[in-house]
């Protein structure tokens, strides 16, 4: 109704050349906006390219599977109106005895190999050793002569395999980063017991995260609370004490951590110079889990205490007053009345904290020895040492998706405008 | 007499060098991939020093043999190869010769004949060359002790003494990684040698290398860089390690520690050069120069690892700093290699992903 | 947080032992920081303190650590490399990113939120992820181990701490100021420079420094999208470390305390000027 009569009031004004106000408001919003996009746009665009771009690469690889597909193209052309029943037929060795003697020359078979190995364990050389003994297969028929180089061609299962992953995307790599597999009749199935890993090391990050970030709670409130309930003078100096790991590098901190906390290092010698422990009687600290929650706990506290600070900050002290002079025990009135008006602050620096503490990779890759580490080290694993990128593609996707999730909650619940820092 | 088969190579090396050298226009920077360390510097003054000085050339090492494979597909896939030669694995090598980010190469046509004319695959060791690969040297993974550890009377000389707690007590150090190790543990529990791989091919015999190898899990801490091995040992943090037998040599010799190996089923494997595609008319020259038998024999003066071929196996002299026989210190000397296992990289190439997947996630349990 | 006059007996107890539970926190949170210093001067190569540094001696103590590292190529060319892939990425950070800011605090920006959340989404996905990604993408077009791969990573990096910084102090600022500058005659480049300018360099500034610390400090994204050329401190620091601990990390990781000092005292002179020029009371 209100806006109504303000538009009918608007249409009746003019501006000094004669255009309707209205329009000639519109017309400097729609500038202003232009502007102001205009400077965002640079800025946009290189993240597009440098951020995103890789992103929407990595989720590609993870479901990417073109090796069989192009490869062995010919042979997959020739699996179309198999049976799926029997082991194929001619036309099909007679396709694959071309396919691999194309892919020798050209010298491009090890990616298909590779491929279907990770699928069944000894793909690879059956794919190697048969093309290069195909170059001595003079003519057809091709099948016998190829079951005479390595009987698992007779296996449906091979056969199998190969349509199955002819598709040019597969899921195969979430699966296996979630323990799973198909099986030969390409039903999904549960890995066997002796090779699940990605789970558990899954639920172990998320676990260990959120008791790091109870740890990170329970000791950055009781520092907020002094921060913010100290004259000014003397809460400036305490913060920097704060800031200042916040400022000082990841690996300087883990360092240090190391240098504390091993067997010859200073704690185990404080202890075995006041006589707590024996000297043969060291305490591991480190390269465990312990080392892992101690070393992060430190790191991300600063990310716990900042938040907390600033809602604090915001909370008048004469509320506690008034409510002890109302009759209120302290602690009461600490629970009533402080702690529900710190809670946004808990949130925010819970989610912060959560949030970093899953992803870590460093860390836990420096202290966490065998049952400290993360997740993240197996993304590491399969881009560096085994070089299955599309299961680190897939591992990575499924992090990133628990990340993404909890960051839409964080700027649900407090917006990332509301973002501080130091 | 030794003396002269000595010169001789050398200078007719250093003769076809010298005219190849007056046929070029200008000297060339090779960017040469290597593990670092001790290592690069055993190949910096056995080949690169006396190359670059006949050449004119510029070597440029880079220490990145560890992520080598990784680092050639993705140079092949940008289109950008930096890298003129690679220090790699034969394993890493077979796998980037199967997918063509490496030139295959024809080892007579290429390499340095022997002095005494012995074509190059005849003189290197046998079933050490492949379709892209030219050997360097043989190293071997072997267990060390510190021989404080143990009474004098009682020192442990054998694969099983690795595993058995109750006559050696404490704690070892071994590589993170199933290779290796799941060999040892089949031989340990009474597999013969040359059956190792047919075992491990079974699901029952990988079932009987982890069941081993649980009777120690609870003793051993895992290592991931070799370097800090010496230190594990000579703080008596472990009283066995696994190591590559020239870091072992080198904490002995050079700085005195009291470490001895065990070169009962050593695990043996080669290491050797892969050229990036494309690179072969850059590097062939260098390639001829470094793994002639002259330079294979020079670089054991450095490093206590075996020449790839036979002929420079013969030469095998001193050590450079400390003149010690460096021939029994070698994985091919008679004794050492009388139980030895060799690293099958078939076998690992077809099974490797799986058991991987299999050993962290016993190393989780 | 003096006793209030009221407190009871109890409350006095409770109100000194929570000040040394903070005081032990404060420990925590500082006290490993202060250790590796004099570790970093130990004459043994040991991580801890030897008898004669706990008896001062003199011979308990050496500059050697030092020494190793200022004579040690590998670790010189790191610092090169560091500097120099900062300072660049900083620059193309900063630059983007103020003019991004300024586009934000416009009240006619469109889609604010979203693109708000998008500019700050380097911060929130883990580095390991955005390094994996990069490796990908960077080795499609042929940016991988090159410095201008790893610039264009730390520039992503870097980006959201600019922008955070700088749309915080463009919020608090007064835009009745712009149409004085206007009224009085002064043409939009004229305000930009003599007006705008001034009062948001202090957030311009420690939002580069935030992006310049990111970029110093940054180790997992380098270690997948540089080449060996490309080694920076803390990839040189991380192999140290994965190898074996020198003391020259400690001496190393000394002087990067150091820095964090000398950058946390840049912020907080920083933040006085900003609030004196607001005209706010000095904090």
């Amino acid at each position: 109704m209100t806006e109504n009569s303000m538009s009918k009031a608007g249409q009746g004004l003019t501006t000094a050349n004669g255009v309707p106000l209205k329009v000639s408001l519109m017309r400097t919003n729609r500038r202003n906006q232009i502007r102001a996009f205009l400077l965002v746009a640079p800025l946009l665009v290189f993240l597009v390219v440098a951020f995103i771009m890789p992103i929407l690469d990595m989720l590609q690889r993870s479901v990417d599977n073109p090796e069989v597909g192009t490869q062995l193209s010919r042979t997959v052309a020739a699996l179309e109106d198999w049976d799926g029943e029997s082991i194929p037929d001619e036309p099909v060795f007679d396709a694959l005895t071309q396919d691999l003697l194309a892919g020798a020359e050209a010298r491009n078979l090890g990616q298909v190999a590779s491929r279907l190995n990770y699928e069944s364990s000894g793909m690879r050389s059956l794919i190697m050793k048969t093309s290069r003994r195909a170059g001595r297969i003079e003519s057809g028929p091709y099948k016998a002569a190829i079951l005479d180089i390595d009987e698992d061609w007779g296996e449906l299962e091979t056969w199998r395999l190969i349509e199955r992953e002819s598709d040019p995307y597969t899921l195969s790599y979430y699966l296996a980063a979630l323990d799973m597999k198909y099986d030969s009749n390409g039903e999904i199935v549960s890995q066997p017991e002796y090779l699940k890993i990605y789970q558990q090391l899954f639920v172990r990050t998320f676990w260990m995260s959120i008791a790091i970030t109870g740890l990170c709670l329970l000791l950055g409130y009781p520092i907020a609370f002094l921060l913010a309930n100290t004259p000014l003078r003397y809460s400036n100096l305490l913060m920097i004490l704060v800031l200042l790991p916040f400022w000082t590098s990841l690996l300087v901190r883990t360092t240090t951590w190391i240098a504390i906390l091993q067997q010859q290092g200073v704690l185990n010698d404080i202890f075995v110079g006041l006589g707590i422990i024996a000297d043969d009687s060291r305490l591991s600290m480190i390269y465990n889990k312990t080392g892992t929650l101690v070393a992060m706990t430190h790191i991300l506290l600063p990310f716990m205490i900042l938040p907390l600070y600033s809602v604090m900050k915001t909370i008048p002290p004469y509320y506690m007053r008034a409510a002890r002079s109302l009759g209120a025990q302290p602690f009461l009135a600490f629970r009533r009345v402080y702690f529900p008006l710190t809670i946004p602050g808990i949130g925010a620096g819970s989610i912060l904290v959560f949030i970093l503490a899953i992803g870590y990779y460093i860390t836990p890759a420096l202290v966490g020895g065998q049952d400290g580490i993360f997740i993240t080290n197996f993304i590491a694993f399969h881009m560096q040492t085994s070089l299955n990128w599309g299961l680190a593609a897939a591992i990575a996707s499924i992090l990133l998706f628990v990340v993404i999730a909890f960051y839409l909650v964080y700027n649900r619940l407090i917006g990332v405008d509301n973002v501080k820092l130091g | 007499m030794k003396a002269k088969t000595v010169i001789v190579p050398k200078a007719l090396a250093g003769l076809a060098v010298m005219s190849l050298a007056g046929t070029w226009a200008q000297a060339d920077t090779l960017n040469i991939v290597s593990w670092g360390g001790a290592y690069t510097a055993s190949q910096q003054q056995a080949y690169h020093q006396p190359w670059m000085e006949m050449s004119g050339d510029e070597i440029v090492n880079i220490d990145r043999s560890s992520n080598a494979l990784a680092g050639l597909r993705a140079q092949t896939q940008a289109g950008n190869v930096t890298w003129d030669l690679v220090d790699i694995l034969p394993s890493d090598a077979m796998v980037a010769c199967d997918e063509g980010l490496v030139e295959p190469i024809d080892h007579d046509a290429l390499l340095a004949a022997a002095p005494d004319g012995t074509l190059p695959s005849e003189d290197f060791i046998e079933g050490s060359l492949s379709e892209c690969f030219v050997p360097q040297i043989v190293y071997s993974n072997v267990i060390g002790f510190n021989t404080e550890a143990f009474p004098a009377d009682n020192q442990p000389f054998l694969m099983e003494d690795v595993f058995n707690l109750e006559d050696y007590p404490g704690m070892r150090a071994l590589q993170r990684r199933p290779i290796n190790n799941l060999e040892w543990a089949l031989v340990a529990d009474g597999v013969a040698v040359e059956d190792v791989y047919d075992v491990l091919e079974t699901e029952e015999g990988v079932a009987r290398a982890f069941a081993k190898l649980d009777t120690i899990k609870d003793h051993v801490i895992w290592w991931e860089e070799g370097a800090q091995v010496p230190q594990l040992l000579a703080d008596q943090e472990v009283v066995f390690a696994s190591a590559y037998n020239g870091r072992l040599f080198d904490a002995a010799v050079s700085e005195g520690q009291p470490f001895e190996i065990i070169w009962d089923k050593q695990v043996f494997e080669l290491d050797g050069w892969v050229v990036p595609a494309g690179k072969l008319d850059k590097v062939e020259d260098y390639l001829a120069f470094a793994t002639d038998t002259q330079r294979l024999a020079d670089q054991a003066k450095y490093i206590s690892y075996g020449p790839a071929r036979e002929s420079s196996a013969a030469m095998v002299s001193t050590h450079a700093e400390t003149g010690i026989d460096m021939k029994p210190h070698m994985p091919t000397y008679g004794p050492n290699f009388a139980t030895a296992i060799q690293k099958d990289d078939e076998f690992w190439s077809n099974y490797g992903d799986e058991l991987n997947q299999r050993f962290n996630a016993w190393l989780a349990r | 947080m003096a006793v209030p006059s009221y407190a009871t007996g109890p409350e006095r107890v409770w109100y000194y032992v929570f000040r040394f539970i903070c005081a032990l926190i404060f420990l925590f949170l500082v006290g490993p920081l202060l250790i590796i210093i004099p570790l970093s001067f130990n004459a043994e190569p040991y991580f801890t303190f030897t008898d004669a540094m706990l008896s001062l001696k003199p011979e308990g103590f050496s500059l050697r650590w030092y020494v190793d590292f200022f004579t040690s190529s590998a670790w010189l060319g790191s610092i090169r490399n560091s500097i120099l892939i900062a300072i660049a990425s900083t620059i193309l950070a900063t630059i983007l990113g103020t003019l991004a800011a300024m586009g934000l605090s416009s009240r006619f920006m469109p889609f604010r939120n979203t693109i708000m959340a998008l500019m700050i989404s380097p911060l929130v996905v883990p580095l390991i992820i955005s390094g994996a990604a990069m490796f990908f993408f960077f080795s499609r077009v042929g940016l991988s181990q090159t410095y201008l791969g790893v610039i264009l990573a730390h520039t992503a990096l870097g980006i959201p701490f600019v922008v955070i910084t700088v749309t915080a102090t463009m919020s608090s600022f007064d835009h009745s100021l712009t149409r004085a500058a206007a009224s009085l005659g002064a043409n939009p480049v004229t305000t930009f420079f003599k007006v705008i300018l001034p009062l948001v360099t202090p957030g311009v500034v420690s939002g580069a420094l935030f992006a310049f610390i990111t970029s110093f400090d940054e180790v997992v994204v380098v270690l997948f999208v540089s080449g060996p050329e490309q080694r920076t401190i803390p990839i040189q620091m991380w192999s140290g470390i994965r190898e074996e601990i020198s003391p020259t990390i400690l001496a190393v990781a000394t002087m990067m305390v150091v820095l964090s000092i000398l950058l946390l005292t840049t912020l907080e002179l920083l933040r006085r000027r900003a609030e004196r020029m607001r005209g706010l009371s000095p904090g």
